[in-house]
């Protein structure tokens, strides 16, 4: 074996001491629970690149079960387009980079096996609960319940929740330090009666973390320590008016790699080839999102549509929000979805006539065959508004959580977690919405991009002046990853070959009467057109991608275009592959209830943008 | 040639079967090594912790967290009976003390002298594991269970409701074609597998019920009956824990659609032979199908070990159209595009050419065609 296999074989990944200025190839992996996706990042001309990417089937299920074979299977097809060999003759990633051979880092992300499972509680389910909520959501988790004193369950219930969920780990918050600690007790002894298994094997206890009043500690532990391997950091909310999940975070991260990661089939392997610790998947994008928000001061909300759930992040004001809808999806979970909306609210996208039983029997089939496309104009339509629907409902979701405390160590007043107590406005305000991020098979794949771009604005409904973009092939998880370790070929990466802008929304807020004036419109520089914009009217103008121009919106009285009510505005648009498109239908937008008519507007906007062939 | 990997469900005279039969916690295997079994022999046992019941004494009886102890008439760890009074408060000067009654029969778990809160923990539960497969004990896992092998005909089905039941195949259908009404169900079949040929209808499950019937198994069911038979409209396809008296198999898909004929042909040629069924599904990460398995004699021509399917589209593969505008249709691979071509939603997607049963020649996306997996009879 040479040095470099027994390197890979036994350092454990966060021992390697990296060197950011000389990486010149950069291998990435993100093991999806279907697909096993990989990219090389190459220093092209002094600039990070990301030059190639390979795909392969996840092997962490039998007969393979080693979800390192999938990786090197993707390795080898990226290698091969590359005309760069990264697998020597011993089925080993190469490292270091020498000529046409090898990479010097690996790094990867994890969502497989149904990602990060998570039970959390806190004393009040507004206010501890959901900072205990939030902490396990910005660190990748999906949460599958969270038990709190008030949440209307009686004890007994909550201790059979316990014992019927098997998730990875728990997390238990509760009290503020020095206060009472009753409470946070009472939390711990309905937790010990339950004997929580943990999901993989029943060979190691289950991890709980407490991150409650510091004072409690030793009490939690006297109830927890003969059931759970219980490990305790400092209180995520210290004070009332004192958010701090960071070390929460940090503990569910080690936890991730230590128990769930190490217990998958082949992880203990992938753990020591990678050269930074291994990444739940959406804690990655998250991380990633957070940064570029941050860097180009933006308000910004991300979305990764899947087959079984959908993923939104948001950073408005520098406060970071993450939600999982774990039965919102395109394929696994469309018959949730179809219920969760209802037909009739699908249907107002679909300009024809369908029959409701065949419908209702076509969406079932695509549960119980979640890998099939549409081959049809009229499934691709159908599928669309599903999305539509899908999207709108896990927007409503995360805005309805991205309230009051977000974002670490974040000082807030007394007064404002009071509020928060009553459910205070959510933080997501789609009239400050700077840039709309789209990612996942329905937005990515769409065969045409104005069709990505109209899901998002219908689903979204963005306000003012809002760009938009999608994740060219999903590449956020690994440029996530990859900013723990150098930041730099992480933000070069993400500005040149991550996004592929659509163009660029504007949307009078307020609602009037078909064919009522909203604003008038006058755009100068890369694009000249003006006119005004006439409820109900969808234009679509052509602005390319790199291009920019100028517009000045001039509301009439009751319309919103961001500077307030009747307001002139004057901005920067930038193009798209899509363009600019003026959205005159009015916010919140409203489609009638009469199906005819419906189908009669909806057939005339698609006609507008040139949404399906003719 | 181009080639793809296109799984399938297994559908197959004569396999080697292997079953692995454990307990969700530790406890006793019945068993021996090579012991020869029952399809509804118990295998495995066990006991669960009964269900803890929290009481908050300190609360109950108003006492302090710390007194809660002094007011217990039990030990913790003793038996308490439903109805005992193992708790009683001085009261105001020995006045009007207060008692509390245990609500279940069970053992007194823990008293906790911070919140005064007690649990009192049920009977135990118990736990059998059956056979299922009936076969030789191959191996016995010591205080978790055991595996069985045997040869069987084993079946997948796409979906089914309620989990795991057992009886005679019974076919009640002529063909393929004839939906599985209430019409066709009558007393005799009770505790049977019954076999129908396209539709399950919603009466006809709601008959099988009052009658007994171990399972219904047919092509296809309509989402809306689905949706009154569970009561709810079901979200996500993982199932298996529905408590309706009878297994539903599904081995095509919602709709009408008639149960493939080679699914039908083995199904009937096991007529009146005892079998296993199971309608757990699970469509996630880690895919469950509903299985039949009926055990079988080995026979040298229709034999097939699990490794020797291969999953591989080639030209000539029997194969359905899982998608429309062709959902449903049987037919044989022709060809294999190696590049992609656009479809007529304007995807762009690798394809395969199938000339149907039915005698046309159709292009579809190579996502949309499922194989027909394992022996034919």
């Amino acid at each position: 074996m040479t040095e470099q296999h027994a390197n890979q074989a036994t350092t454990p990944a966060t021992a390697r001491d990296i060197n950011p200025d000389a990486l010149q190839v950069i291998l990435a992996t993100d093991c999806g629970s279907t697909t096993t996706k990989a990219i090389l990042i190459e220093k092209v001309d002094g600039v990070y690149r990301q030059t190639y990417r390979g795909e392969a089937p996840t092997t962490v299920e039998e007969p393979a079960a080693d979800v390192t074979i999938g990786v090197i299977n993707a390795a080898t097809e990226v290698g091969e387009l590359a005309g760069r060999r990264l697998v020597d003759e011993h089925g080993l990633l190469m490292r270091p980079a020498r000529g046409r051979d090898g990479c010097d880092i690996y790094i990867s992300t994890s969502s497989a096996g149904g990602g990060l499972q998570m039970l959390v509680g806190g004393v009040v389910k507004e206010m501890t609960g959901a900072s205990a909520q939030r902490a396990a959501l910005g660190a990748g988790a999906i949460v599958m319940d969270v038990l709190a004193a008030n949440d209307r369950r009686k004890p007994h219930e909550q201790i059979q929740r316990i014992r019927d969920l098997r998730p990875d780990m728990m997390l238990l918050a509760g009290g503020t330090d020095g206060g009472t600690t009753r409470h946070v007790v009472q939390l711990a002894e309905l937790v010990a009666p339950a004997r929580p298994q943990p999901r993989f094997g029943g060979q190691y206890r289950m991890p709980v973390i407490y991150a409650g009043n510091k004072d409690a500690a030793g009490m939690v532990a006297d109830v927890l320590d003969a059931v759970c391997d219980l490990s305790t950091v400092p209180n995520l909310r210290p004070t009332l008016e004192q958010e701090n999940l960071a070390p929460a975070r940090d503990r569910i991260h080690d936890l991730f790699l230590e128990h769930v990661m190490a217990h998958a089939p082949g992880y203990d392997k992938l753990i020591a080839w990678a050269d930074a610790p291994i990444m739940p998947t959406p804690g990655a994008v998250g991380d990633i999102l957070r940064t570029i928000a941050e860097r180009q001061q933006l308000n910004v909300v991300g979305v990764d549509i899947g087959g079984a759930t959908t993923d939104m992040f948001s950073v408005f004001d520098g406060a970071f929000n993450r939600t999982v809808s774990a039965n919102l999806g395109m394929s696994y979970s469309i018959s949730n979805v179809c219920a969760e909306a209802t037909l009739p609210q699908i249907l107002r996208w679909v300009p024809y006539d369908c029959d409701e039983r065949t419908l209702r029997n076509r969406v079932k089939n695509k549960m119980i065959r979640p890998t099939t496309i549409p081959q049809t104009l009229e499934a691709l339509i159908f599928e669309q508004a599903v999305s539509r629907e899908a999207l709108r409902l896990a927007y409503v979701q995360h805005r309805e959580f991205a309230v009051g405390l977000s974002g670490v160590q974040q000082q807030r007043s007394v007064g404002d977690a009071f509020r928060q107590e009553v459910g205070g406005k959510s933080l997501v305000d789609n009239m400050r919405l700077n840039l709309l991020v789209a990612s996942g098979g329905v937005l990515s794949h769409a065969p045409r991009m104005v069709q990505t771009a109209m899901m998002l604005i219908d689903a979204f409904e963005p306000e003012g002046i809002t760009r938009l973009a999608k994740d060219s092939i999903f590449m956020m998880p690994h440029l996530g990853v990859l900013a723990q370790v150098h930041p730099r070929a992480a933000m070069e990466v993400f500005e040149r070959d991550c996004l592929v802008y659509l163009g660029t929304c504007i949307a009078p807020k307020g609602t009037a009467k078909a064919g009522q004036p909203l604003c008038r419109y006058r755009l100068t520089g890369g694009l000249t057109a003006q006119g005004q914009l006439i409820a109900g009217d969808l234009l679509r103008l052509p602005l390319a991608d790199q291009s920019a121009c100028e517009v000045t919106l001039e509301p009439f009285a009751g319309f919103d275009v961001g500077a307030g009510p009747g307001k002139p505005l004057t901005a920067p648009v930038h193009g798209g592959t899509v363009g600019v498109i003026l959205d005159g239908r009015g916010r919140p937008l409203q489609l009638p209830h009469d199906r005819a008519l419906g189908q009669t507007i909806v057939a005339n906007w698609n006609r507008a943008v040139e949404m399906y062939p003719e | 040639m181009t080639q793809a990997y296109t799984p399938g469900l297994l559908v197959t005279p004569c396999l080697w079967w292997r079953c692995r039969r454990v307990l969700p916690v530790t406890g006793r295997v019945l068993v021996r090594l090579h012991q020869q079994v029952t399809a509804e022999e118990v295998v495995a046992e066990t006991e669960t912790p009964g269900d803890a019941i929290p009481v908050n004494l300190s609360r109950t009886l108003g006492v302090a967290p710390g007194r809660v102890a002094s007011t217990l008439l039990v030990n913790v760890g003793d038996a308490v009976e439903a109805g005992q009074v193992i708790a009683q408060s001085e009261g105001l000067f020995g006045w009007f003390p207060k008692e509390y009654h245990s609500p279940i029969t069970g053992m007194l778990e823990s008293v906790s002298a911070i919140t005064g809160q007690m649990i009192i923990r049920g009977t135990p539960r118990k736990v059998q594991v059956r056979a299922y497969l009936a076969g030789e004990v191959t191996e016995v896992l010591p205080d978790e269970g055991v595996t069985i092998e045997a040869h069987a005909a084993v079946l997948q089905g796409i979906f089914g409701i309620g989990g795991e039941a057992y009886g005679r195949i019974q076919f009640v259908c002529a063909t393929p074609e004839e939906d599985l009404t209430a019409d066709h169900l009558r007393p005799e079949h009770r505790g049977a597998i019954i076999i129908g040929g396209r539709r399950i209808t919603r009466t006809a499950v709601d008959r099988a019920r009052e009658l007994g019937i171990s399972a219904l198994i047919a092509g296809g069911i309509d989402d809306q009956d689905l949706r009154e038979i569970l009561g709810y409209d079901l979200g996500v396809a993982v199932t298996g824990l529905e408590k309706l008296g009878l297994s539903v198999i599904i081995t095509e898909g919602f709709g009408d659609i008639a149960m493939a004929r080679r699914t039908f042909d083995l199904l009937r040629s096991l007529q009146g032979q005892p079998a296993a069924v199971n309608g757990t599904t699970q469509i996630r990460a880690g895919v469950l199908r509903p299985e039949i398995i009926v055990p079988v004699v080995a026979t040298t021509a229709a034999h097939a070990s699990r490794e020797g399917i291969s999953g591989l589209l080639d030209v000539g593969a029997p194969v359905r159209v899982i998608r429309e505008p062709y959902f449903g249709e049987l037919g044989e691979v022709t060809g294999l595009p190696s590049e992609p071509q656009w479809l007529a939603s304007e995807s762009k997607a690798r394809v395969v050419a199938v000339r149907l049963n039915r005698g046309e020649t159709v292009t579809v996306p190579r996502a949309n065609v499922e194989l027909m997996e394992g022996v034919a009879t």
